[in-house]
């Protein structure tokens, strides 16, 4: 039997955001781990990978361990192609349209926190859109809003913290690696 | 696209008591803190829009199109509207009302359960027979609308 040899031609930036997918899966795996009181409201740590690639490697790459990290956890986690799929799908698509547009703002004005912030706040939007329109066509959904809201505005604070803190200090980083070479 | 993060330039020196205090306030940037004070109020205007409506005061009984009976809710009560098909009963119980029993084949209002939010309706359409929470202000009646 002869052994069948496949070679993918893969560049660095494969590599590289082959790396920081599964970077982003770890942390949407601690993400499902940690209890919260109410079903549907989670941290949404991976979101600080994808900010961290928006600053670094710009939307494409963002938006491609998005689509990465939803997919691989979704297998994971046993909820591929569920309802919870399809949600964390739409709010990830929402919130990466309203990154695309809150990246472009002055960088000394905006922050990695009103990103944070900003996309908290779309994949909220998105989520409750697709399930109004399609899981609980019902407005009593609305009723939850504050809450998911309040979710929103406390982990989209945090993850925008951790974001800002990290660039700060992989900027230092990479001053100090370009200063000695 | 890579973006330079200037470390240390957005640190005013008026600032640093507060800094050593809370050391995540240096990463705020000027915008930053008015999109946090803008997500505040959207949740704090989500909150109170929760509560639209007012307080809800009163159950409004109708039977026929007509207001049978307007009850505080305040007070545990129990009624019993006659319809065309039967006797309907109301129970009022810690600010919330219910349709205990009614005639009706399909047990729609009965299986709605408690209801106490302003604008809230259990409606026993063969008995003619609806049960309505009453608020402090109007609220967008989207049924008769």
């Amino acid at each position: 039997m002869t052994r069948s040899i496949i070679e993918l031609e893969t560049t660095p930036e494969d590599h590289r955001v082959a790396r920081l997918a599964a970077a982003a899966i770890t942390l949407a795996l601690v993400d499902s781990a940690i209890p919260l009181p109410l079903p549907g409201i989670k941290p949404g740590l991976a979101n600080i990978v994808t900010m961290v690639v928006l600053a670094r490697h710009g939307w494409s790459a963002a938006a491609w361990i998005t689509g990465l990290r939803i997919t691989a956890s979704g297998l994971l986690l046993g909820n591929f192609l569920s309802p919870a799929f399809f949600l964390s799908f739409s709010g990830a698509v929402c919130s990466l349209c309203v990154l695309a547009l809150v990246v472009r703002l002055p960088d000394h004005v905006f922050g990695p926190i009103s990103w944070s912030l900003f996309a908290a706040f779309a994949h909220l939007a998105g989520q409750l859109l697709l399930a109004r329109l399609w899981l609980i066509p019902h407005d009593g959904l609305f009723y939850l809003v504050p809450f998911f809201a309040t979710a929103a505005l406390i982990f989209g604070t945090i993850n925008g913290l951790i974001t800002a803190r990290l660039l700060g200090e992989t900027e230092i980083l990479h001053k100090a690696e370009t200063q000695n070479a | 696209m890579s973006r330079a993060f200037p470390t240390g330039t957005a640190v005013p020196a008026p600032k640093q008591n507060v800094e050593m205090l809370f050391p995540a306030i240096s990463l705020f940037r000027p915008g930053d803190c008015f999109v946090f004070l803008a997500a505040c109020v959207f949740c704090f205007l989500s909150f109170s829009f929760l509560s639209r409506g007012g307080i809800a005061e009163k159950a409004v009984v109708r039977q026929g199109g007509h207001i049978f009976a307007r009850i505080d809710l305040s007070r545990a009560s129990r009624i019993d509207i006659p319809g065309p098909i039967g006797t309907t009963t109301v129970v009022v119980e810690n600010r919330r009302a219910r349709v205990l029993s009614d005639p009706g084949s399909h047990q729609y209002c009965v299986r709605q359960g408690w209801i106490k939010r302003a604008g809230d309706i259990a409606i026993c359409a063969p008995n003619e027979v609806s049960l309505e929470i009453e608020g402090s202000d109007e609220v967008y009646d989207s049924l008769n609308y």
